[in-house]
């Protein structure tokens, strides 16, 4: 049975709330975030190749990484680690540079819950209700091609 | 941006009901418009009893309707359904869970490494 992510957008509030379990120790969790290699595998919708300039997953740490989409299709983003706790906490910022100056700051919160699995809990605060709704949907044009074309990909690429 | 817990259980169903290949291949041929069961059924090495089953698992999800059209009962694919599933939120959502699946067999690759070093 696959986890499911739990998304949420509250209205009036310009947050997105994410809950996502994993059959996975904490520390391997950790790692997937904390390693570009391992960053690159899984981050960012399919169908685009993900070109990581930098990933610093630290304290004061910096990342700027860019989808391709191998048609001359690129959407780069980029932010800071504001901090980094080991196989616990982290605060990042996010900014998609077709939005510029548009930065969320984004908690992660990693609990383990024994037997080997772990609990991901992300909470992203973007500046304004306009900013979250309207920011997403267009970065989130990234995964998706047009209409029911996009929706067949998307759902075939899962 | 509305989220109320039924339109939450309802893409729960039409997510669950994507999941599976045979199912999405199924919905992108009635994207090209509607299909007999035993016509949805030709490309699958599957019973039709499996394939009924896969129908009637979109129909729960209302990402298909059958019309009471006697012997044939075509199915039709429900694009306003579908269309629900573009919202913004939904396709976020749709990247997401995307991402996390990618996430778990990265996490499993990297158990079975552990347990088996090489």
């Amino acid at each position: 049975m696959t986890n499911r992510v739990r998304l949420t957008a509250p209205e009036g509030v310009p947050f997105i709330d994410i809950v996502r379990e994993f059959d996975a120790p904490v520390d391997a969790l950790f790692r997937a975030h904390a390693e570009p290699e391992l960053v690159r595998q899984w981050l960012g919708p399919n169908g685009y190749e993900m070109d990581i300039e930098q990933w610093e997953f630290a304290t004061g740490g910096r990342y700027r990484y860019v989808h391709k989409d191998g048609k001359g299709g690129e959407y780069a983003f980029n932010g800071v680690f504001h901090v980094v706790r080991e196989n616990d906490f982290a605060i990042q910022t996010f900014e998609f540079e077709g939005f510029p100056d548009v930065v969320a700051i984004e908690s992660l919160t990693f609990t383990d819950l024994g037997d080997g699995r772990t609990r991901l809990t992300i909470h992203s605060v973007y500046p304004a209700l306009e900013a979250r709704d309207g920011m997403v949907a267009s970065g989130m044009e990234t995964g998706v091609t047009e209409g029911y074309d996009r929706l067949e990909k998307l759902a075939a690429g899962l | 941006m509305i989220v109320d817990p039924s339109a939450d259980d309802r893409l729960d169903r039409a997510f669950m009901a994507l999941a599976d290949p045979v199912r999405r291949r199924m919905i992108a041929r009635l994207s090209r418009g509607p299909a007999t069961v035993n016509e949805l059924a030709d490309p699958f090495e599957i019973s039709k009893q499996a394939v009924s089953k896969h129908i009637q698992v979109l129909e729960q999800a209302n990402l298909v309707t059958r019309t009471r059209d006697a012997q044939r009962r075509p199915v039709h694919l429900n694009a306003a359904q579908l269309e629900a599933l573009t919202a913004w939120i939904d396709r976020y959502r749709l990247i997401h869970e995307q991402q996390f699946r990618n996430l778990d067999a990265l996490l499993a690759r990297t158990d079975t490494e552990r347990k088996e070093p090489s």
